[in-house]
């Protein structure tokens, strides 16, 4: 019988000739992240030696990425110590995939383990972040879990007890209406099979819409496919991903794992791209979500454009492209967050950051920043956030007492300029 | 015998269960104060150790969506909660296995606030309304790391015969 992309993985991983979704099995892990929380891992991990009269060591210090960004520079006395606490183990342990909080290395973790290319297709990626879907984009296997599970795979090198899930092909054919972006499109979709309609099932994604898809829109895709319960997104590789990897330094042959012809899905979704114009998910969940057309003229208080959703280079574009020559409205605030320093540093030589801090907007360090939050921008009792972040969940931003809406960049960027949720006008791009 | 303390909705994210501000916050031992911290009211009388260690908390579809964070997991078995909702997001499931927490999965659980609630077998019994509910038993898989103990004897093991 024909596998998935993911059944092909996972068998290969865990050495057999084939695999069905329901069987449980120990595939072996090529990169394991984690980020601040590295410091609840590192107690686990200690735990799991407890008593064995083993020393504590990781399996592989050079599958281990550690990257902070969730509270950077250190929002509390707490953190920097946990920080502090995770640097002396790096060190220990000679963990090499380690991202500090510095200028010439930090970023996002999601944005950092992308664009260090340290992502293969066909790759077993697991992170302590739900947002660990996003490297699905890449062809590979990746998916979130949590922190005792983490300790587990630094000390064997495995994942234990994975159930194959079930796949779900997302088909988008037709082209997109040019004020339409990647984000538009995954927000149509977790509309469309709810916050848990891809509960345990991999979303595996196909059509021209798909393979015209630049890497960065295809990281936006499978970053959210969490938040229709998916175990994790993933997009088939082709040249565009030999292309983005080739760019990220990586050396090695590029080696796609493609599904079977006659592989199994447990659904088909067919979604014309032409059909979509932007959308906007609602509060308090993901799964809210309606095109703007439908949604009444709602007064923002704080615009935020980043995160490892939509903090990219062709965001930042997208957002200068608008906002250039023009204010952010009287009062309403705006925030915006490059995913990354290297990003941060392409966007101050293209000018965007001086478009940006002309009209008004603050420019954040590269990291996490208010979408979980914990600090730069919670928002006060009665006000509405529009954001590019993943979540708006009651209390994301803070305060339980405001609303958050997601959206596109292009979108944030027009929603600045009003005030107010607004289209972006056709012909942005 | 135990008592129903609160009904929770469909698709209670961590971020509900356990805040984002407090996840610098990371130990097991020191995350129970946060538990439900936006709902003011359950919160206070959970770190006033009001309710009493196998009271229940129902909860409707897609319970634990969103973070992987593991203190929601952590901040729940902390005030030795009892789970009961009609299904979980994944990642939350696979944290309270791997920590030893009791989730029980009833499809068509009934239950309104101070009723009580009998665990029996794989049945849940409201004793108040009079009416017996089925349960869903965890995948051989998952059983296996709660008959362990948690994820941590789990893997000890595996670690011993690994270095022997």
């Amino acid at each position: 019988m024909g596998m998935t992309i993911v059944e092909k993985i996972l068998a290969k991983a865990s050495g057999k000739a084939s695999v069905k979704p329901g069987d449980v099995l120990e595939p072996e892990v090529n990169v394991a992240m984690s980020h601040e929380n590295a410091a609840l891992v590192i107690n686990q991990f200690n735990e799991v030696f407890q008593g064995t009269n083993i020393a504590p060591k990781v399996w592989d210090p050079e599958r281990i990425a550690i990257i902070f960004d969730h509270r950077v520079p250190a929002e509390s006395s707490k953190t920097a110590t946990n920080q502090k606490k995770i640097r002396n183990f790096v060190k220990a342990n000679g963990i090499k995939k380690f991202h500090d909080i510095r200028s010439d290395e930090g970023g996002i973790c999601h944005q950092i383990l992308a664009e260090y290319g340290y992502i293969r297709p066909g790759y077993v990626v697991v992170g302590t972040d739900s947002h660990t879907t996003t490297h699905g984009a890449f062809g590979a296997f990746s998916f979130g879990i949590g922190a005792t599970e983490m300790a587990s795979v630094w000390s064997l090198g495995t994942v234990l007890n994975v159930e194959v899930p079930e796949t779900i092909k997302v088909i988008v054919n037709g082209k997109f209406k040019d004020n339409v972006y990647p984000k538009d499109l995954i927000l149509y979709i977790i509309g469309k099979l709810t916050a848990q309609g891809a509960n345990f099932k991999v979303i595996e994604f196909h059509g021209e819409a798909i393979r015209n898809m630049p890497m960065s829109g295809r990281l936006v895709l499978c970053n959210m496919s969490v938040e229709a319960g998916a175990t994790s997104g993933v997009v088939p590789g082709d040249e565009e991903t030999a292309r983005y990897l080739k760019e990220a330094g990586v050396k090695d042959k590029i080696e796609n794992v493609l599904p079977d012809a006659d592989a199994k899905y447990c659904r088909i979704v067919e979604i014309d791209a032409n059909e979509l114009e932007p959308q906007i998910a609602l509060p308090h969940t993901v799964d809210n979500v309606k095109p703007i057309s439908k949604v009444d003229k709602v007064k923002i208080d704080q615009i935020v454009i980043g995160s490892c959703t939509n903090g990219r280079l062709d965001d930042l574009e997208i957002a200068a492209s608008i906002l250039k020559g023009k204010k952010v409205a009287e009062d309403t605030r705006m925030l915006i967050f490059p995913a990354s320093w290297n990003i941060y540093k392409k966007a101050l030589k293209q000018g965007l950051l001086e478009i940006f801090s002309d009209s008004g907007a603050i420019i954040m360090n590269p990291g996490c920043g208010c979408c979980l939050g914990v600090h730069q921008g919670a928002l006060g009792d009665g006000e509405t956030a529009l954001s590019t972040t993943n979540r708006n969940f009651k209390g994301r931003m803070g305060n339980p007492k405001g609303d958050v809406y997601l959206c596109s960049p292009a979108t944030a960027a027009a929603s600045a300029v009003t005030g107010y949720i607004t289209s972006p006008e056709k012909g942005v791009k | 015998m135990s008592k129903v303390i609160y009904i929770f909705g469909d698709d209670i994210s961590t971020d509900a269960i356990y805040p984002g501000r407090y996840m610098a916050t990371v130990l097991p031992t020191e995350t129970p104060q946060f538990c439900f911290a936006d709902y003011t009211e359950l919160n206070k009388k959970l770190v006033a150790k009001e309710y009493p260690a196998g009271s229940v908390i129902i909860g409707g579809n897609n319970f634990g969506c969103g973070s992987s964070r593991e203190q929601a997991a952590s901040t729940i078995l902390g005030h030795g909660l009892v789970v009961i909702t009609k299904n979980y997001a994944r990642i939350f499931l696979q944290n309270a296995i791997n920590l030893g927490l009791n989730l029980i999965t009833c499809p068509d659980i009934e239950a309104e606030p101070g009723d009580e609630i009998e665990l029996k077998g794989d049945k849940v019994i409201n004793k108040t309304k009079g009416k017996e509910f089925s349960t869903i038993p965890l995948p051989a898989a998952r059983m296996a790391i709660v008959e362990a103990g948690g994820l941590i004897p789990y893997t000890r093991k595996k670690v011993v015969q690994k270095y022997s």
